[in-house]
């Protein structure tokens, strides 16, 4: 029976390994080798060229502007975003008063309503909610000057996009308030599944919202925390952050070039610039920095699993 | 990754045999044997090259037929689909097929240049004419530099369309043909379409302050200053793509220095933005913001954004090209009277008269050089440039074309109109700064972005702008990876 079992699982995943062989796989591996070429993109003809793109890009200042706005993305992005998301969903599944004739536990009035509330960015499109923080954004008629004028500050209307300081944080609070949904809603559903009887439990013992939160849900709900957290940093590199800063900022990427990211940086470079070997190098940067930034993730976050 | 811990309770609840782990371990060096050699690799993203035994054989020349195309044989056109639209094109792939009736032309239209055509490039089967335009623009000088593009030489030295006794090449607006040109004589590209830049404002909005169109910087100062008090600013701009300030900037600095000191900015020469006239043209648009005279809020708003403001009549003064009246159409008011202006001098001692107005070609075509009927391309693009295809286009999409002349007996729109008398005014004092098409990323995100948006919004002194740029025109002088251009 040992050999079938084999040959049926062979059979079984051979189609979805093939796939992405060939379209995960193939193109890594055929990156590496195009970052040692001077391959332009618009034309068959290249030649090795060694490491030469890689000796260029350690010197290339913009590359290592991109390279600390994307850690800064890949650490600060999901620090913020999942932290609110518990905080949010704690607070609609845990966190509320205890009700005469409730259940002894429950979320704040109206959690329902905040539940569908918060996912709702989710249904729009990343390019879409760009361009509509673009409008808000807008120093002269935009939705946040406007409401600081109507509130009588006047005298407080910051450029937010145009202003080298602040670009890089329009562009974080976009990400996290698109994304902070999702994890909302992941998270409610990982605290549905712990039992009641623990909480019930906490609470006898005296626990407060803080006490519980930390103490019980946080340490059952870690491997969700994890998964979340890898999933939301590789968002941060990866596609996320390159929609909202090629839609959103000056340039884009700037001003000067105060947040470009890797991702960005890869594109320009190929598809503006025509040097598409030097942008798989910068991408085989980005893959080192993924990788990276996963390894560490997992590291940090291994615990004992807990069973209920 | 997200599944580690489903895969640890896996091993944990312990399915006989196989782990899951050990499954994927092996899968993994599976995939990893089946890695072909490095050798292949090649023949994957970027194919080999076309060879030219399938090429269309040539055609008879004939008086009709100056260019001896094969009038059996398929030509593809791919047009960029944007402002312009398409109808202009198909109108003159009618013409083609009328003249050549046994052709079949394939013609398609798109925004995605880039992503439709690089895959056919590094293929070597290319189209027989590409419009290469818009966002998804391919890298002339990369094209140029591989070898991609055939010269367009024997187009310009054919007969014209409508009068044989004529060149094609003597029948264009000034500077197109060295537009095309990138080192040497050969001629790659043809600009279709023709753009006035300068600075665009209301007639309107200008009369009802009581004032001329500026001809010296004080004048302009009185000017913004004028308008200040009636609660209008005097300039904005595109904020966020500052590279549209140099439509104005840079023919001025010709007007103030001469036109030479806008060919060593191009030709990257040490020191060329040390030149006086550059400081002098920094400092007056610094004053600018320095005085309060550019719209607040500006460095936050994009071209539409900008253009929005100016139509809405918060500002009088754009830097623009002559797009913005078919991009701003729907914001523009009917009675705004839009008009451009060359840019306003600084005073009396500026070596160029007023009108120095910077013009230059748009739309730009390109015919491949491994194209299998580049003749037929090339046919194409002389069948657009003859007066009816070109004053088509006029009254069609509101821009002028390469073709000098066409605009008569058509009823042009007032910023058309007004276009067309700065060129007059300007006479041969169009200027035509190259380092836009020749170095994209110098102009666009250093001095652009880097460098004249930071001053602007008041960031930099002039005096730091020019030096961060002349540092970024050295470092561009220096950098192997970019093909460099002289002017000729």
């Amino acid at each position: 029976m040992q050999h079938g079992k084999y040959r049926f699982i062979v059979g079984f995943l051979a189609l979805p390994l093939g796939v992405y062989a060939l379209f995960v796989v193939w193109p890594f591996v055929q990156s590496i080798y195009y970052s040692f070429t001077d391959w332009t993109g618009l034309s068959p003809d290249f030649k090795m060229v060694g490491f030469d793109n890689y000796s260029r890009m350690l010197d290339d200042d913009i590359f290592w502007k991109s390279l600390w706005h994307s850690v800064l993305f890949a650490l600060l992005v999901p620090l913020v975003t999942l932290g609110l998301a518990l905080f949010l969903s704690f607070m609609i599944n845990v966190g509320g008063r205890h009700r005469r004739g409730g259940p002894v536990i429950t979320g704040v009035r109206g959690s329902a309503f905040y539940k569908i509330v918060y996912f709702f960015p989710q249904v729009l499109s990343i390019a879409i909610v760009a361009l509509l923080f673009q409008f808000a954004y807008n120093p002269d008629s935009g939705a946040i000057n406007s409401l600081l004028r109507g509130i009588g500050l006047d005298g407080v209307q910051p450029l937010w996009l145009g202003d080298p300081d602040l670009a890089l944080w329009c562009v974080t609070g976009v990400l996290v308030w698109s994304t902070v949904g999702f994890f909302v809603v992941l998270f409610s559903a990982g605290m549905a599944s712990i039992p009641a009887d623990l909480y019930e439990a906490a609470l006898l013992d005296g626990a407060g919202r803080a006490v519980t939160f930390f103490r019980v849900t946080l340490p059952l709900l870690w491997d969700t925390v994890q998964s979340g957290w890898v999933y939301m940093g590789i968002l941060a590199l990866g596609a996320e952050s390159f929609a909202v800063v090629q839609i959103m900022t000056t340039g884009p990427g700037g001003p000067d070039y105060s947040t470009t990211v890797m991702v960005l940086y890869v594109y320009q470079k190929a598809f503006r610039d025509g040097q598409a070997a030097y942008a798989t190098t910068i991408g085989v940067a980005l893959l080192v920095v993924t990788l990276a930034f996963a390894a560490l993730v997992m590291r940090l976050g291994r615990r004992e699993r807990l069973e209920y | 990754m997200g599944s580690t811990s489903a895969e640890k309770s896996a091993e944990h609840h312990g399915p006989t045999g196989v782990g899951r782990r050990d499954l994927i371990k092996r899968s993994a060096a599976l995939g990893l044997i089946s890695v072909p050699t490095m050798s292949f690799l090649s023949a994957c993203a970027s194919g080999g090259g076309g060879d030219d035994q399938d090429k269309a054989e040539a055609g008879e020349k004939t008086a009709k037929n100056p260019l001896g195309v094969n009038n059996s044989a398929q030509m593809e056109f791919v047009l960029f689909d944007g402002g312009f639209g398409k109808e202009y094109a198909e109108d003159a792939v009618k013409i083609y097929q009328k003249n050549f009736p046994k052709a079949t032309v394939k013609f398609s239209a798109t925004q995605k240049i880039q992503s439709t055509l690089q895959p056919r490039f590094n293929q070597g089967t290319p189209p027989d004419l590409i419009d290469n335009s818009g966002a998804e623009q391919m890298d002339m000088g990369v094209l140029v530099g591989k070898n991609q593009l055939a010269d367009l030489t024997p187009l310009l030295d054919a007969p014209s369309y409508d009068d044989p006794a004529k060149k094609v090449r003597d029948t264009l607006r000034p500077g197109i043909v060295e537009m095309g040109q990138f080192d040497g004589d050969k001629v790659w590209i043809l600009y279709y379409a023709y753009t006035v830049y300068g600075v665009w404002y209301s007639r309107k909005a200008l009369d009802s302050l009581d004032a001329e169109y500026p001809k010296t910087w004080d004048e302009m100062l009185a000017v913004c200053a004028k308008a200040k008090k009636k609660g209008m600013a005097g300039w904005t701009y595109a904020g966020k793509y500052p590279y549209y300030i140099p439509f104005s900037l840079y023919p001025m600095i010709a007007k103030v220095g001469g036109a030479e000191v806008l060919d060593a900015i191009d030709n990257l020469e040490p020191n060329a933005w040390k030149h006086p006239a550059v400081k002098a043209c920094f400092e007056a648009y610094y004053e600018l913001y320095r005085k309060g005279y550019v719209l607040k809020g500006t460095p936050g708003l994009d071209h539409i954004q900008s253009q929005t403001a100016w139509a809405k009549g918060d500002a009088l003064f754009l830097p623009n090209g002559s797009w913005v009246e078919n991009e701003s159409a729907k914001v523009i008011p009917a009675d705004f009277d839009l008009a451009v202006a060359a840019p306003t001098g600084l005073d009396s001692s500026d070596k160029l008269p007023f009108g120095t107005i910077w013009a230059s070609g748009g739309e730009p075509f390109v015919v491949p050089a491994k194209a299998k009927n580049g003749t037929g391309g090339m046919e194409q693009l002389r069948i657009m440039l003859g007066e009816a295809s070109s004053k088509n286009f006029t009254a069609k999409v509101k821009s002028l074309t390469a073709f000098n002349g066409g605009t008569d007996g058509i009823e042009l729109t007032p910023g058309l109109k007004s276009g067309v008398e700065a060129l007059d005014l300007a006479g041969d004092n169009v200027v035509n700064p190259r380092i836009q098409d020749w170095y994209v990323k110098l102009q666009k995100e250093q001095i652009g972005v880097g460098g004249l948006g930071e001053m602007m919004a008041g960031r930099l002194t002039p005096a730091e702008a020019v030096k961060k740029i002349q540092a970024y025109a050295d470092e561009a002088a220096k950098d192997s990876s970019i093909k460099h251009y002289k002017h000729q």
